[in-house]
């Protein structure tokens, strides 16, 4: 039995640099696998709506907006970016981002609307 | 209603309290310093997460089960995936059980870490807590290149895993490993030297061999026992059976040898890490599974760091699960508890109570009350039972019939 065995761990952290991140003044890496916000290509939808049916919070909406045009709405507060809308797609409509920061003060704004018409699937922000 | 005992003294515990992280409640029956009794009342956190599972496919019901515990997910996700394949018949391939295998250890490590600065915080060794945990960001930032995320890594499929790992990948979980392995030879010889810690943990919250055999305690507080129970050794699913390790029994039988079995296990569960990235086959990950499952019923059973997680699937042939079981491990741990705290110092509480690892919101599965005396039990309807507590609130004097009058109009006149 030895008291203070941890001094010297607590004298040498005096001089060491902080273990946590200035998170807002350094941007963070996201790991390879990472999950975030999600993408929706409407120029590849088929409209076989796969992914609102394994989608396990019900966040995902797939519409038909004309002849082979699908546009999603994606509720980002219900979402719990779990990817599986991606992993069920067959045609690889949907895809996951990195982009983590997406609180928001009001809460209409986390739905997210990708058009139908818009060919690059760039969302459209108006609801 | 209790009578009233003129030597004992009952003071609650809960369901807020500083000293606890969770709602659960204790009735603890004092004289002086010592317990005399507990009354341990858990359902505070129920979440009705079987129901739903059985309202929703068994996809969905992957990450509902994953949202089971927040610290162990991939074991109650592999444990529900190893009964919905055991019922579908499906053979899983050799490199998804192994990415299982070693996502579960990871698991395990970063568990033990996280109980192991909780038991410091819980003993006033707050310095022990903030290095333990400034270790644990080693692996989880592990688990967050493997699997994308820190927590519910949402790994597990019906039929393999998600997400290959990559020899990169490899590379680095073998990197922090090692840099872990040096942090817990050093934590072994703090608890095996360290005074504050020996002084403070012996002899707390005993349990005998035979009384851990007996409240059928798991995982690692029935291993501090002197238990030599592991559901990886003992039955073993995945890729352990592949695997050889140690399993990790002691004799102290108090929350002294409950922290040495962890402290210990991390040096196992590197070991088996290791192995697994040597071992792991090439080949594919992932066999396709129709949604539709047959007819069938399984039961699987894993070891969580916990201890013991049993979950009971049962399927009628559709796309969504008849009946979802969960046993979680604190279920069996909490009698022993009581039992540990008998004859004990009010001040040793939250030690005893943290040292299983308690996780309550995982174990609040579903309440039935009995009347005292009367062990007949009856189904009460929806109706009954408002009208039930209508009355019972009423004799206590507080009346609700306005209120429920008011709310009535407003509803009306939507």
């Amino acid at each position: 039995m030895r008291p203070g065995k941890m001094i010297k761990e607590v004298l040498r952290s005096i001089i060491k640099k902080p273990a946590t991140n200035l998170y807002p003044a350094e941007e963070l890496a996201m790991p390879h696998n990472f999950r975030g916000k999600l993408i929706f290509h409407p120029e590849k939808c088929v409209g076989c709506k796969l992914c609102m049916k394994d989608c396990p919070t019900g966040a995902i909406t797939i519409n038909k907006v004309g002849e082979k045009q699908f546009q999603a709405v994606i509720d980002l507060g219900k979402c719990i970016y779990c990817a599986q809308c991606v992993d069920s797609c067959l045609k690889k409509a949907l895809e996951t981002t990195k982009n983590v920061e997406l609180a928001q003060l009001d809460a209409n704004k986390l739905k997210v609307t990708f058009s139908g018409e818009s060919k690059t699937g760039i969302e459209n922000k108006t609801p | 209603m209790h009578k009233p005992e003129p030597d004992k003294f009952k003071i609650p515990v809960g369901p807020q309290h500083p000293a606890l992280k969770e709602p659960e409640g204790f009735s603890v029956a004092l004289k002086g310093e010592k317990i005399m009794g507990l009354e341990i009342r858990l359902g505070y956190n129920h979440r009705g997460i079987e129901k739903a599972c059985e309202e929703r496919t068994y996809i969905q019901d992957l990450y509902l089960i994953e949202r089971v515990c927040g610290i162990c997910s991939h074991s109650h996700s592999t444990c529900f995936v190893q009964a919905v394949e055991e019922i579908a018949a499906v053979e899983v391939p050799k490199r998804a059980l192994y990415i299982r295998t070693l996502i579960g250890e990871l698991e395990r490590v970063h568990s033990h870490l996280l109980w192991l600065g909780v038991a410091g915080h819980e003993i006033g060794f707050d310095t022990l807590l903030m290095y333990a945990w400034r270790d644990r960001e080693i692996v989880m930032d592990l688990l967050a290149l493997i699997t994308g995320n820190r927590v519910n890594y949402g790994m597990n499929t019906i039929g393999g895993v998600r997400r290959d790992i990559s020899k990169e990948q490899a590379e680095e979980v073998l990197k922090g490993i090692n840099i872990l392995e040096e942090r817990t030879k050093y934590y072994i010889e703090i608890a095996t030297q360290e005074t504050t810690i020996i002084k403070r943990l012996s002899g707390v919250g005993i349990i005998s061999h035979e009384d851990a055999l007996k409240l059928d305690a798991v995982g690692p507080t029935a291993r501090a026992s002197g238990v030599n129970r592991d559901v990886r050794y003992n039955d073993p699913y995945a890729a352990y059976g592949e695997i050889t390790f140690n399993v990790i029994t002691d004799t102290h039988n108090d929350v002294y040898g409950r922290t040495l079995v962890r402290v210990k296990e991390l040096m196992e569960s590197y070991q088996i890490i290791r192995q697994c990235l040597k071992k792991i086959p090439d080949g594919p990950i992932l066999t396709k599974v129709p949604r539709k499952i047959p007819i069938g019923e399984a039961t699987s059973r894993y070891e969580a760091p916990r201890g013991e997680d049993v979950h009971y699937v049962k399927s009628n042939g559709s796309e969504k699960p008849e009946r979802v079981k969960i046993r979680a491990p604190t279920l069996a741990n909490i009698q022993a508890v009581k039992h540990m705290l008998k004859d004990r110092f009010l001040a040793d509480m939250p030690i005893v109570i943290a040292a299983i690892d308690p996780c309550f919101s995982c174990t609040d599965r579903s309440v039935s009350l009995e009347n005292p005396g009367d062990r007949n039990k009856e189904i009460m309807t929806w109706h009954a039972l408002r009208t039930y507590s209508i009355e019972w609130y009423k004799k206590q004097g507080i009346d609700f019939t306005e209120l429920n009058n008011n709310l009535k109009n407003k509803l009306e006149r939507r």
